[in-house]
């Protein structure tokens, strides 16, 4: 009987994530600010019946009742994450907060069903990254020297990728963390939030072409420690989100031409070079033929994925831990494989979301620096969802970076929760702009509008 | 006041809105076209063995639905049963002891179970495991057991197919075992590094073609001429000498003055290795290619790459052996059951299959798999330039006349295929189709160390196409 409940909850999870999704795009497609309360309740009550389920079938599958007293303690949690946001920042976005709580809901409960250790300590790092998201948003709206730190982002972030080059080539390893006071931390998951605010602070001043020139050898800089730390998937985020920001910055499309010819120069070299990087290229173009070593990790993922099928086997039905790297690298793989392959697909549409509205928040500030960011950290999202779930699903080669918000990892989720609290300080910036500018602000909005036409 | 520029903007969101579109889509296809191939994989045991315990391993039944293998509850324990036992041992193959044939390329297909919601649901209330699909194959019992009991107490193998569509019919290998006992034999087997007795010979067996390969030479020669062998005379006194070296007919046959047609239908040696001399080393193994030796084929059973190794430096001892199919040539009986079909089929050669599809337990139709062609190995004139030798082999007293019948019209090449300089012994082949006029069957026997293809391999032949065409023996 308790399989059969654990076993239907999955179809009930599934149709949960699809209307919650499709209020997603609803909202996306609303005017601003004209949207009711109700919609984003009902996904708020899609995202706890969805958690709960997970857990409840956690129980029955494990036959554990408790868990359920871990859940009591994420359901406390991200109530009140939703919570104090409302409070704190009238003018976040609620959307931006939900998906932010979704994802991490379905985090805990993947993780949990792989390691109940990992996820108890993931559940204390997100815990802490809320309360530290908490201040952020109020940091960006009120500290006006932000914009003038170009240069210290740029030093603390190339800085800190040294350091940890330099301790990976004294221990020979690729290690790409370091110890402080007892916490590992991943460094290039941070520097990525400090390299958008160099960027944008390097394009809010000029765009000409010596400024251009200048931030791109920084930005090579960043790239080239990566690659030798062996971190490709961090350097190819570093160039993409780099790119992306100048071309938005200087509507100069040939600086995009050029640039996709320095990437596609880069890759070949790359993969002349490094050994490393053919060994990806191999296992990605025939993972089958080289199942044995470099092919192993992305035909797991394939087997988790095409086993589970469109519906899943089901929480605790599957073997996701036969995944290398599962809670990590290729966490969208076991989501696909125990829950199956359209609440898989769902998850992407949800990710897809959230770019959509940081995007759509990046059209509308109107100061440089700030609307910048907003872009900046919107492709550092996104296309770090599409590197890690493109990996796992041969799409292309793997490159072992983290699904954000639901992969383990304090650094990943820290450094995510501090991007979502970001965006949201700048809806705070993006209200401030239209206080001041209050008389033609309707006139703006037609305007906008019809331009778009 | 100042305007954003949106456009970039616009354009950046839908760039990766487009990437995030080719995610879902990459996955769609995965998931519709190959992850039911990839999941099979023996590298994925681990989901099969949590599968086993939910679902029970679906049946395997022939194309009449006689059950090949099925799975029986001996005092709560699951028992793979095989009633037909020795019969269909290698084709079906076993699934303890690691696993093989369909039991191994359809292994997560047979532990899947498409059973309807509501009987699952009622499974799991019941605690009851779930019926897993079942496995439709091509295989006909009545053709099996022909071939099976023609072989008689002989070594060797038979393959049966369907010209038109690639289905076998009819798969034999022997020395056979019985799959019903494998967990108590498999000690012993695995024990004896001689023993042969788990693998297919039909289509991982390598041998020398022997005369059959005649068909590729003959095919050769006629490409290297034009289409045109109208010229060709030899006067056979039973053995031909070249650059020192000399090939002599099987059993010091003398064959007097032939034509081409001739010298195939009474597979004269002398004569081939003289048509041999003549031959361009490279356009050969470009016809060896599209006749698919050393070739991946695209059959899901498993099998051996037959090799043709000629090249250009080996010396003119080795042209001649190999025109005649001696040499290092060696061929599994499936590759030459797939040029004989598609010398049957017009040019065009199909893929070998044995499984026509997968059904839920209530007979509902879960994959229905279709014919599919491998390549074309000849044109239509060259496939009827063959199909006239080989019928001559069998209708104008050459080495198959045993096949000639008043019922249907045969068409086929004999072999015997000397295996070691030490013994005399020959492997005894057979390859061809019936009927001539409108081929339906290929059937390809080797029967190993029997004596001439003639004498042994072309009356096992004859009582599968009797079989076939439904004559009583």
């Amino acid at each position: 009987m308790n399989h059969v409940i654990a076993d239907l909850s999955k179809y009930v999870i599934l149709a949960l994530m699809a209307v919650y999704t499709v209020e997603c795009y609803l909202i996306l497609l609303r005017k601003e600010d004209n949207t009711s309360s109700g919609i984003y309740v009902r996904q708020i009550v899609c995202m706890f019946l969805l958690h709960f389920l997970g857990f409840a079938a956690i129980c029955l599958e494990t036959g554990d009742p408790s868990y359920i007293v871990f859940y009591g303690f994420q359901e406390l949690m991200l109530f009140a994450t939703i919570a104090l946001f409302r409070v704190i920042y009238p003018e976040a976005d609620r959307l931006v907060v939900n998906n932010m709580c979704l994802l991490l809901c379905i985090s805990f409960v993947i993780l949990t069903r792989i390691s109940y250790q990992k996820s108890l300590r993931q559940f204390v790092i997100v815990s802490v990254s809320a309360v530290i998201g908490l201040f952020i948003p109020g940091l960006i709206k009120h500290l006006g020297f932000l914009p003038s730190l170009t240069w210290i982002y740029a030093m603390l972030g190339v800085g800190a990728l040294t350091v940890v080059y330099i301790l990976g080539a004294v221990t020979h390893g690729s290690n790409l963390s370091y110890t402080i006071f007892g916490v590992t931390f991943q460094p290039s998951e941070f520097v990525k939030i400090l390299f958008v605010f160099y960027v944008a602070g390097m394009m809010a001043k000029a765009t000409d072409f010596k400024q251009v020139f200048v931030s791109a050898l920084v930005a090579g800089l960043h790239v080239i420690v990566l690659v030798l730390s062996r971190d490709l998937g961090s350097a190819v985020i570093f160039f993409v989100v780099y790119l992306g920001m100048v071309f938005i910055a200087t509507h100069n499309y040939l600086y995009l031409l050029i640039g996709m010819a320095a990437g596609t120069g880069a890759s070949v070299v790359g993969y002349k070079l490094f050994s490393h990087v053919r060994v990806r290229v191999t296992a990605w173009l025939d993972p089958w033929g080289n199942i044995d070593n470099a092919g192993y990790q992305v035909t797991q993922s394939l087997f988790a994925i095409g086993t589970g099928g469109w519906f899943g086997m089901g929480i605790y039905k599957g073997d996701p831990s036969s995944i290398p790297y599962v809670e990590k690298d290729s966490i969208f793989s076991a989501v696909a494989e125990e829950m199956g392959v359209l609440f898989a697909i769902l998850l992407i549409l949800v990710c897809l979301s959230c770019f959509l509205m940081f995007m759509k928040l990046a059209s509308r500030i109107e100061e440089d620096f700030y609307r910048y960011i907003a872009i900046g950290l919107s492709i550092t999202y996104i296309f770090q969802v599409f590197l890690t779930i493109g990996g796992g699903t041969k799409l292309i080669p793997l490159t072992g970076v983290t699904l954000p918000l639901v992969s383990y990892g304090g650094s990943s989720v820290l450094s995510t929760v501090i991007i979502f609290s970001v965006i949201q300080g700048l809806y705070g910036i993006r209200k401030k702009e239209r206080l001041l500018d209050d008389d033609y602000d309707e006139d703006y909005e037609d305007y906008e509008e019809d331009e778009d036409v | 006041m100042f305007k954003v520029r949106k456009l970039e903007i616009i354009l950046t969101s839908l760039f990766f809105s487009v990437l995030m579109i080719a995610l879902i889509v990459n996955i769609v296809i995965y998931m519709k076209r190959d992850s039911a191939e990839a999941i099979n994989n023996n590298y994925n045991n681990s989901r099969q063995e949590i599968i086993a315990k939910q679902n029970i391993r679906g049946r395997i039944l022939s194309r009449d639905g006689d059950v090949l293998a099925g799975t029986n509850i001996e005092n709560g324990q699951e028992v793979r049963i095989y009633p037909y036992r020795n019969l269909f041992a290698h084709v079906v193959g076993y699934a303890v002891k690691g696993k093989a044939g369909i039991e191994n390329s359809e292994s997560m297909n047979l532990l899947l179970s498409h059973e309807k919601m509501s009987d699952k649901i009622q499974n799991q209330l019941s605690s009851a495991k779930n019926y897993g699909d079942n496995v439709i194959t091509t295989l006909d019992v009545d053709l099996q057991k022909t071939a099976y009991d023609a072989l008689g107490a002989y070594n060797g193998a038979v393959v049966v197919t369907e010209v038109s569509t690639g289905k076998v019919l009819a798969m034999v290998s022997k020395p056979d075992f019985d799959p019903n006992e494998i967990a108590d034999i498999w000690d012993g087997i695995v024990a004896d590094e001689n023993s042969s007795v788990l693998l297919n010979r039909a289509t991982q067996g390598l041998y020398p073609p022997g005369s059959t390969f005649k068909i590729v030479s003959a095919l050769e020669y006629y490409r290297e001429n034009g289409g045109d062998v109208s010229g060709y005379r030899f006067n056979c006194s039973g053995k031909y000498s070249y650059e020192g070296c000399t090939i002599r007919c099987y059993h010091g046959s003398v064959h007097g003055s032939e034509d081409f047609k001739q010298s195939f239908a009474k597979s004269c040696n002398a004569s081939f290795a003289n048509v041999g001399t003549t031959l361009a080393i490279p356009s050969w193994q470009k016809t060896c290619k599209e006749l698919l030796f050393d070739c991946p084929l695209d059959t899901p059973i498993s099998y051996k790459q037959s090799h043709f190794k000629l090249q250009e430096t080996d010396s003119a001892n080795d042209l001649m052996q190999t025109s005649i199919g001696q040499g290092d040539t060696q061929i599994t009986p499936l590759l030459l059951n797939m040029i004989t079909s598609s010398v049957a089929n017009k040019g065009k050669c199909m893929v070998p299959y044995v499984v026509d599809r997968l059904e839920d337990h209530d007979g509902n139709v879960v994959r229905q798999n279709h014919p599919a062609q491998q390549c074309v190995t000849m044109t239509e004139d060259e496939s009827a330039f063959l199909t006239e030798l080989m019928r001559s082999v069998v209708e104008d007293g050459g080495t198959g006349r045993k096949l000639k019948n008043d019922n249907y019209t045969a068409a086929g090449k004999t072999g015997s295929a000397e295996y070691s300089s030490a013994k005399d012994d020959s492997h005894a082949w057979f390859t061809g189709f019936a009927p001539v006029e409108n081929p339906q069957i290929a059937v390809t026997v080797i029967v190993e160390s029997a004596g001439s293809g003639g004498e042994y391999a072309v009356p096992v032949a004859k009582r599968i196409f009797d079989t076939y065409f439904g004559i009583a023996q």
